[in-house]
């Protein structure tokens, strides 16, 4: 009996000591093979699963494009999808390794939760839609005092929601749930009369919803959503092989290197793209970073540059339509503007 | 018994390692050292990780401002109040429902278990199709039943069903107007305190006198009288100062009045006719349990069969049902958790917001815990403390 009792005391101090020692997050990915990317339980352009169960959109491409930059192969991704209310802990406790599920960084989230935002992949921000067969005549958010609004519980849209209604002096009546889809049915079945989230989002919504053509996208935004992969604090590599990824995609774009012509983009006289692609004789910019030289041309030979993702999966190749706007390159007008590589 | 004194008088002969006492002290000692050192080994780990990732940890973040807004408060809140007030707002919303739903639970429980008692065979088999049907399917499935299939198929505001006393029924909820209390009012609620502890009083009295003369008085008209006309009185006397709060129609929904939502309703019913069918069986294995000699002989006595259940048959069943209702009490209250499924706004889904908002999740789930635990504590001392009363007293 005595031997057992000392058993369990040794299993007990082998417990405290595994705990002490930890391996970087670039470690473990590669130990198990694969990037668990945490996604959102299903939001159009962004991250949803096709008619074959394979995640489609934006923010499931990103993690696509890590995972092209870490192995080589754009596939080595398995996706975890989160509510809202699930998401940070997920990335904290170290069930996913990125966490790209149409998130707001804010200030509170990259200090007191313990995340390092890495950028914003989508600049948006929040709006309201309604039932214009339901509700004729209106045509501005201002007109909405006394209306039910659904709204998905824990995110930063509840709490625009309140401050907008507020300083604007009206009354409302916030209907919250805590999962997308329970939002969406219920504001399908009309228990609430007005649907607010990322604008974005209210696109992708509208798209599964009855009738599509009678909801009305209302012209207010209300809030700046910056919508970006986060990872967990604390492991300087991993932020920045996740960082530099966004940024290398954006980097393509202006360089105009695509999925089409990469292969060829490689031999070009530009000594710019060259660096960028790792075809510089002894360059350590794939290396420093902890991947491999080529990590620029597996990222876009996997999911393409900026533009062509945005496109295919939010733009004009989708069903979506949105306009790149504010989310075109810098050189074009738009806020996406990346750090050089070299 | 015999050998069993022997055993206790013999002092331990032989080796002190055995020493049956020595070695169980010894045993109970090594696992108490063993949780302690399990416990504090996940306390520490906790607080290292935390630290370790750069969350921040405390209590602190109760006293911040919310910003978020709850649909349905019993106390005063805004978006201005503290995350604090948010979790107290929730812990409010969740009494009120469990408060309701075992309320009904036991009333619909009782009429049900009696039912299935009884002689007329379509209430029999009526009340078996019930219990079997809601004690056999998940309370999660049967709260998506009242929201999903019952509520949400209501009609939009617009045509609302028009229910009497200017009541509404629509997909939002249920809207009957609001009493709205003018000036000297104060005396209504007065009168019924008096009416109550006055027909209270006439009940005693009545009591001893048919104690002491065996003449019956007139106890239930008399008190419906004190309790009802007093503050009837009361209310013609202070010149009649209840006026009501209709609901009406405006843009988007009907306003004024007091609205009952839909996912307050579909928890409550849900809730309600869920734990019911388990009492119901619960009731009736009480009333079975009380020995058929007990009715026969009150019969014999010449009790009506009114007067044999009232009497004889409940009291001696209330002993057997009692702690197992004590469990179907603390099964709906922390089954009212399944809120979250459909919006209602209870503990668990505004800590859940709170948790989510500010990223304290060890803080926001150890306060979960600590108040469910209490919730169901005090539960359980109510129900022990009328247990005690109900148990056979032995003379």
């Amino acid at each position: 009996m005595k031997h057992i009792a000392i058993g369990i005391l040794g299993a007990g101090a082998l417990g405290l000591m595994a705990s002490a020692a930890s391996a970087t997050t670039l470690d473990t990915v590669k130990a198990k093979g694969f990037i668990q990317c945490g996604v959102s339980t299903g939001l159009a352009g962004f991250s949803a699963p096709d008619d074959k169960g394979d995640w489609q959109g934006i923010d499931a491409d990103f993690c696509r494009a890590v995972a092209a930059a870490v192995f080589g192969d754009g596939t080595k991704v398995k996706f975890t999808p989160l509510s809202a209310k699930e998401r940070f802990t997920a990335l904290q406790s170290g069930e996913v390794d990125i966490l790209s599920r149409n998130t707001t960084w804010t200030i509170n989230r990259d200090t007191a939760l313990g995340l390092n935002f890495v950028g914003t992949t989508y600049y948006d921000g929040q709006g309201f839609m309604i039932n214009a067969k339901k509700l004729p005549g209106v045509n501005s958010a201002l007109q909405l005092s006394g209306a039910a609004v659904c709204v998905q519980s824990g995110t930063t849209t509840e709490l625009n929601l309140a401050d907008y209604f507020k300083a604007n002096k009206m009354e409302y009546n916030p209907v919250v749930f805590e999962k997308l889809e329970e939002v969406n049915a219920a504001y399908d079945a009309g228990r609430c009369d007005v649907y607010t989230t990322d604008q974005s989002g209210l696109y992708g919504i509208r798209l599964t919803l009855g009738s599509p053509a009678d909801h009305v996208v209302l012209p207010e935004i209300i809030s700046k959503e910056p919508l970006g992969p986060a990872v967990r604090q604390g492991d300087d590599q991993w932020y920045h092989i996740v960082k530099w990824t966004y940024f290398a995609l954006l980097d393509a774009e202006e360089l105009g290197i695509t999925k089409a012509n990469v292969d060829e983009m490689k031999n070009s006289p530009s000594p710019e793209i060259k660096r960028v692609l790792g075809q510089e004789a002894d360059t350590k910019i794939g290396t420093d970073l902890g991947v491999s030289n080529d990590w620029v041309v597996n990222i876009v030979k996997a999911v393409g540059n900026y533009g062509e993702m945005f496109d295919r999966n939010v733009g004009s190749g989708s069903p979506l339509k949105i306009a790149r706007g504010i989310n075109a390159l810098w050189t074009k007008g738009g806020l996406q503007y990346a750090p050089p590589i070299r | 018994m015999a050998s069993q004194e022997v055993l206790r008088e013999e002092p331990s002969r032989g080796s002190f390692i055995n020493d049956p006492r020595v070695r169980g002290i010894f045993y109970q000692a090594v696992v108490v050292v063993l949780l302690a050192v399990s416990v504090w080994w996940i306390v520490q780990n906790v607080i290292d990780n935390l630290t370790r990732l750069h969350i921040a940890s405390g209590f602190g973040f109760l006293k911040g401002r919310a910003g978020f807004d709850i649909s349905d408060s019993a106390i005063a809140y805004t978006s201005d109040s503290t995350y604090g007030r948010a979790i107290v707002v929730g812990f409010i919303n969740t009494i009120i429902v469990a408060v309701a739903g075992i309320v009904t639970a036991t009333l619909i429980g009782f009429i049900v278990g009696i039912g299935r008692l009884s002689r007329n065979w379509l209430i029999r088999k009526i009340c078996t199709v019930y219990v079997e049907i809601f004690r056999n399917i998940p309370p999660l499935l049967v709260i998506f039943f009242w929201y999903s299939g019952v509520l949400s198929v209501l009609p939009a505001p617009r045509d609302s069903i028009n229910l009497p006393f200017g009541s509404f029924l629509n997909q939002r909820g249920f809207y009957f107007p609001r009493a709205v209390w003018g000036d000297g009012s104060w005396l209504i609620p007065v009168a019924l305190i008096v009416g109550i502890a006055m027909a209270w009083f006439v009940a005693r009295m009545a009591r001893q006198r048919q104690m002491a003369t065996g003449q019956q008085f007139p106890v239930f008209w008399t008190s419906v009288a004190l309790i009802v006309g007093l503050p009837l009185l009361a209310y013609v006397l202070s010149g009649f100062p209840l006026s009501f709060d209709f609901p009406k129609q405006s843009t988007f929904n009907l306003t004024g009045g007091f609205q009952v939502k839909p996912e307050f309703l579909s928890l409550y019913l849900a809730l309600s006719c869920y734990t019911a069918a388990f009492i119901a069986e619960i009731v009736r294995a009480g009333i079975v349990g009380v020995s058929k000699g007990q009715t026969e002989a009150a019969g014999a006595l010449g009790l009506r069969p009114g007067s044999i259940l009232r009497l004889v048959v409940v009291p001696q069943a209330m002993r057997i049902v009692i702690p197992p209702l004590t469990s179907q009490y603390l099964n709906l209250t922390k089954n009212s958790s399944l809120a979250i499924a459909i919006g209602y706004p209870d503990l668990t889904a505004t800590a859940g917001t709170v948790l989510n908002q500010t990223g304290q999740a060890v803080e926001g789930v150890l306060i979960m815990m600590v108040v469910y635990l209490a919730l169901s504590l005090v539960t359980s001392a109510i129900m022990n403390v009328v247990n005690a009363r109900m148990a056979l007293v032995e003379r």
